[in-house]
Parts: structure tokens; sequence; C-alpha cells
């Protein structure tokens, strides 16, 4: 069975957690145990209605105030698939956790509430969901029972987020009008919005194509650890261990290893579940070569004939997280691109851009928290890159700060303009 | 078409491969319990041929069921890995804290203090435990690399950013991360893989007749540490184990699952969660899981 991970996202009222509760409860995925506790505690608040939100709002601070502040991971199965759900914070100061839930996912669904329309929350977190690459993308108008199913509002918000969206890099967008609390369109078809021909949101999420999403063509395979066990048996094995990046690796293969330039075939290719023929992307596994090269943690393994880019020069999208200081031009930050541990600085910000209207700002000398610009990065050696709409791992980095240790900063890696 | 334990896998082998390439002295944590055990066997093919580069921690509150330390010394044995056992009754004799007394006392929030003390005597900078998001729901909340202060603490509000597959295991000395290799895995996935890989557990998962007492709904079993109190009755049941913990906090429940197979159709169909069902230490406060991971807890 296939598994689907994917991010709700949207503004702070827009019913995220109650229609992941939906899901979950019509999927017969919550059990007794839970549904007791939020019981009680929905009751003991005193509240007249079961706050399904309490499924995923797990920490205290969240409970006390009513709000999602991290995302929670949950994890439920159709006989047709299984799924991760990212439940993302909505609240702008919580956006870096929203990132983090929605940077692995393959489909995001976008809550609009048909009263409100799109509002600045949804231009926010629509391209968050551009800029990460995230290939599918589920815009879900909810609360349609408050607007009494009325086609024209649906449509209304469809052409209103078309106009916004044809700026941003959305390849795959699906419009679907649901009521999360009536449960109408989410696991069975609303009755009372006969007009709609398109699917239920489960409907889709267990048959989205998603197996061609992976970059299957350009051979990438980032070296993360070497495996020498020098025991009586095996005195000779040396291994490559890592996870396949991109394109294929077979026994057989022609590979080129950087940065030394030196080629080499590959012999064999062991697997969790012992040796195999070739791996796929996502796979992890164990390279053995024919020659024996020097090769460490930060080498990446190639084809010869398609080798990724290789620069200390670098331009890339960059989403500042750091509250307690904005970034720093020219101060020296750790990078970590794929496995491999650089440093360096970010020399210009070519522009910041405006989140609500996609303008772009000149004349940037720091990006602070939340914002989000296009940078020049130096790095102290070369990155063995691809742009990150090629490949969103050998196209993605983050920044650490030095001193505090934290994660400052998200990287998306681009071509240069021309 | 790659399936949903295939990709479980291909990230916890990468993760606990990461976390060896990056950190001097990683150590997993191994209690013999099924998702330690699952761990242990992906960190030996992460491996493989080579042996795995750690050691394996056990902390033992000496209240154990037999069978689960009789199973932990085998399965050391059987994957070559180095055991090194904290000892709760060892802290408690050194002065570092009091038994737990009392008709209801349990040692298991004990633990927290050998757990820390043990990470500062060998120098651990990792340590990976077995925790699974959909367990509870603090874990739901938590990352993969999760950073602790020099007092052992989880902040669950100042968690880093964890984007993609990029970890960020810098700390200051004294600091240590937590790593859960299998947070994305279910119950059922657990035993998807003890199914297919064939992987020996303790005993006491599956089926057997034992002497249990009914505590606040749940079957508790008689031993040692463990009586029934006035109006609690001894009986004997066909039980088995759902998780495995301290043996005075940790309820069997009614089952004739006696194999793998009928272990996962028992699972598939369960209408409660497997720490709502057999955990007293849950019980305690809405919020009793973060409040002991705040601490230092697993």
């Amino acid at each position: 069975m296939e598994r689907l991970h994917f991010a709700t996202v949207g503004s702070v009222d827009d019913g995220k957690s109650t229609l992941i509760g939906r899901l979950l409860y019509d999927s017969k995925s919550i059990f007794e145990d839970q549904l007791e506790h939020i019981e009680a505690v929905s009751k003991r608040r005193g509240d007249d209605y079961v706050d399904l939100s309490l499924l995923t709002d797990g920490l205290r601070a969240e409970r006390e105030q009513g709000i999602t502040i991290d995302v929670a991971y949950r994890y439920f199965a159709t006989p047709k698939r299984s799924f991760i759900i990212a439940d993302c914070p909505g609240h702008i100061q919580y956006t870096r956790n929203m990132i983090t839930g929605a940077s692995n996912a393959d489909l995001a669904i976008v809550l609009v509430d048909a009263r409100t329309g799109v509002v600045e929350q949804t231009r926010r977190h629509s391209l968050l969901v551009s800029l990460l690459g995230v290939p599918h993308l589920v815009i879900c108008v909810n609360k349609m029972d408050l607007v009494e199913y009325d086609q024209a509002i649906f449509d209304k918000i469809r052409e209103e987020f078309e106009t916004f969206a044809s700026r941003l890099d959305l390849r795959d967008v699906t419009f679907l009008p649901i009521s999360a609390l009536a449960g109408d369109n989410v696991v069975s078809r609303s009755a009372n919005m006969s007009w709609f021909e398109g699917p239920t949101l489960l409907h889709h999420l267990e048959n989205i194509y998603i197996a061609s999403d992976d970059n299957r063509i350009d051979t990438r395979f980032p070296v993360q650890y070497v495996i020498r066990p020098q025991r009586a048996d095996t005195p000779d094995y040396r291994g490559y261990a890592g996870r396949v990046a991109g394109g294929m690796l077979r026994v057989g293969d022609d590979i080129m290893v950087l940065p030394s330039g030196l080629t080499s075939t590959i012999t064999g290719i062991d697997s969790p579940d012992g040796p195999v023929e070739q791996a796929e992307p996502g796979q992890a596994v164990t390279v053995l070569l024919k020659d024996d090269l020097s090769i460490t943690r930060g080498d990446m393994l190639c084809r010869p004939n398609n080798r990724p880019r290789t620069s200390q020069e670098l331009e890339a999208m960059l989403c500042w997280m750091d509250d307690a200081a904005p970034l720093q031009l020219d101060k020296i930050y750790t990078v970590k691109h794929t496995t491999k541990l650089a440093r360096g600085k970010v020399s210009n910000v070519l522009y910041r851009l405006d989140i609500s209207n996609l303008h772009r700002e000149t004349n940037i000398k720091e990006l602070k928290f939340n914002e989000i610009g296009r940078v020049t990065l130096h790095t102290t050696s070369p990155l063995f890159f691809d742009d990150y709409h090629q490949n969103r791992t050998t196209g993605s980095f983050i920044l650490v700060d030095e001193s505090s240790g934290q994660t400052v900063a998200a990287g998306m890696l681009l071509s240069p303009r021309s | 078409m790659k399936s949903a334990l295939r990709s479980l896998i291909d990230e916890a082998v990468t993760i606990i491969r990461e976390v060896a390439a990056e950190f001097e002295r990683p150590a997993m944590l191994f209690s013999g319990g099924k998702d330690s055990v699952v761990m242990l066997h992906l960190a030996a093919r992460a491996f493989s041929p080579a042996r795995v580069p750690f050691p394996v921690m056990h902390i033992d509150t000496g209240h154990n069921f037999a069978e689960v330390i009789e199973f932990r010394d085998r399965a050391v044995r059987d994957l070559d890995v180095q055991l090194i056992v904290g000892s709760v009754q060892a802290s408690i004799d050194a002065g570092r804290m009091q038994d737990a007394t009392g008709p209801r006392a349990s040692r298991n929030p004990l633990q927290t203090v050998t757990l820390l003390d043990s990470i500062k005597e060998h120098k651990f900078d990792a340590v990976f435990g077995g925790a699974r998001r959909d367990e509870e729901r603090a874990r739901a909340k938590e990352r993969v690399y999760s950073h602790r202060d020099a007092f052992g603490q989880w902040d669950p509000k100042t968690q880093r950013p964890e984007l993609w597959g990029i970890y960020n295991g810098r700390h200051k000395p004294g600091e240590h991360f937590r790593i859960f290799p299998i947070s994305n895995w279910t119950e059922l996935d657990i035993w998807q893989f003890v199914a297919d890989y064939n992987i020996d557990l303790p005993s006491i998962y599956y089926a057997h007749r034992r002497q249990v007492f009914r505590r606040d709904n749940m079957w508790m079993a008689v031993s040692p540490f463990l009586q029934p109190e006035d109006g609690e009755t001894i009986t004997e049941e066909l039980v088995r184990f759902r998780t495995v913990g301290d043996a005075t906090c940790t309820a069997a429940i009614e089952s004739s699952a006696s194999t793998i197979e009928q272990v996962i159709a028992e699972t598939s169909v369960a209408r409660i969660t497997e720490r709502g069902a057999t955990r007293a230490d849950d019980r305690i406060s809405e919020a009793g899981m973060e409040d002991r991971k705040r601490t230092g807890y697993f």
C-alpha cells in the first residue's frame, strides 16, 4: 500500500482541525479512549459541542490558548492508501512550524472559509506551498453550509484564487466545496451540492497519482556514511551508504564521484533487505564500487554525463525563521546541504517578497523573522546541487547559527537569473 | 510502487546512519519492548555487514517481567551489540533519589533520574528512542531530532524547524539530542515489520494465562512488585501485553492472539489506543506525558 503525506494549512478559523477530525472520524480512525478524552475535556470547559481540535492540539499551551502552535502528525489508513497528516499552525508567528510540516508533503490542503473567501493567510500559505514545491494543492472551500451551499460563492472564490495563483508556480490545483462540520464532500458526497461533479476530498486523496513526483532521471546519491566492517569474514567490504536523492542506481552503471571527478562502476547495491539490482529515489542503500577510491561523507555519486551543478556562489529563495535575530549580511553561518556541511554567508538580498501581493522589494539589507527573499550565498566549499524545482533534496539547504545552534533559515536553490 | 512500510524503513535507516555520522557518542535505548526491538533491528540493517557502531542502554527499574530481561540478554547477544544497564536501584542506593513507597508506588517516574545520570556518565550526545508519534498527543508534536538542554529538558515551544530530511544536531557541551527514527510508524506498522521480517519478541506479547487482578479498569499482573489491595481479587485470565514497560504500571489486555497474524488482526480492529489500554502512568493528568518529557523522560 502506498502512503500519501499531506499537510493542512490555511487561516486560523478556517476549520483545519475540524476537517481532520471529520476525516479521522468518518474513516473510523479515532479510538474510543481518544474520543472519550476530548468529550470529557470539552464538557469540563463548558462547551456544548465536542471540540475535535483537541485531537491534534496536544500541548498544554495549545489547549490553554485554543490555538495550534506546532505541527501535529496524525496517521490513518483506508483500504486504498495510508496517510500521514501534518496539521500545520495557521498563525503568522508559527509560520516556521507550518513550513516544517509542509516541506515533505506530497499534497497540501488549503482551507478557505466560504464566508470570507481568499484572505492574506490563504495567499501566504499558498505562496509557501508553491515555494516549497509541494506537487499537489487542494483548495477546500469550507463552511459551504453557512452560505446555503451556493455555487456562485464557490465559483467566485475559485476565480479569486486563480487570479492570485496565476503568478505562482503551482502545477496541480483542485477546488472542492465542502463542509467539514456537516461532512459534505469530505468522505461522502453531498446531497446539498448536486451542482458539483468533482470527487469527495477522501476520494481525491486516495486516488491522486503521486508516483511520478520523484525525479527518476537525474541520478544523485549523496554519500552519508562509509561502511567498513573490517571483520574476518568481510575483509575487503567498503560500502557507501546513503539515500537515493534522484534517478536510478543500477548494478553495472558507470558513476562519477564529486568533487574528485573520478569514475568507477557499481558492482553491488545492498538494501536493508539484502542485495538488490537497482535502487530508486528515497531508498536507503549501500553502494559498492569496482575501484578503491577515496570517498567520504559529503561526496556525491552521479552519472558521468549527467552531473549536478557545482558552485560556491549560489542563488536561493531564503525563508528566515529565527525570531531572535534577523539575517545579517556577511555573517558566517553553517550550511547543511544533503549530507554536506559547509560554512557560508549571504552577500546580497536581491529582493524581498511581499507575501500579500508578491511585489519584489529591493534595496533590502536584512531579512526579519518570517520574511522571504532571494539572496546570493557564498560557501567555503562547492555544493553539488540542482534547481529546487528539479530536485527537492539536492536543491534544499538550511542555515544554522553557529553560536545559538538554532536552525535560522530554509533555502531553496535556484538557477541564477539571466 | 513503494509500499508505506518500505518508505518507513528507508527513513528510519537514513536517520540512524545520519546520527552515527554526525554525533560523537550515540547510544540506543533498548527495553526489550517491541518498538525498541524493531529499532535495533533497523540499526543492524543500517550498518550491515558491519556491527552496530554504538551501544544499547536499558534503564532498568528493577521491576521487570522476567521474560523481558531474558529476551533482552538474548537479543543483544544475537545482534552482537554492547549492552549498558542504568539501574534505578543503584541510583536509589547512591542517594540520587528516594524509592517510591506506598500501596501504588511505581518506579516509572524515577527512571528519568537514572536516564539523565547515565547519559552524563557515558557522555552520550545522542540517544535513540523508539517513541512513535501515534502513541500519544505530546509525542505527536515532537521532532525527529529533539534537543535537550543541560538539564535534560524538552521545551516544546522552542523546537527547531525541521525541514525536508535535513536534521540539525548542533548542541553545546552537556546538552544532548533524543532521536526518534520510528516517529512516523504506527502500532500496526511495527507489527507488519515483525511479521515481514519474522522478528523475535518477548513471549508476553502473545496470549498466555496469567494471574491478574482488576484495577482502574485494567488487568494488572501479579508480581513480587505488585500485589492486589483489599477488595481486588486475583483470577487467572488469557491475556497478552500490548506494551511492555515497568511491571507496576503496565497492564495486560484480554486476548487470545497467540501468533503474529492474530495480533495483527486484533490490532487492526482495536478501538482503544495502546497506551490508553495499558498505561497507568498516562492517566495522571491531561498533559502527563508532556510534563514528564519536559523534565527529561523518554
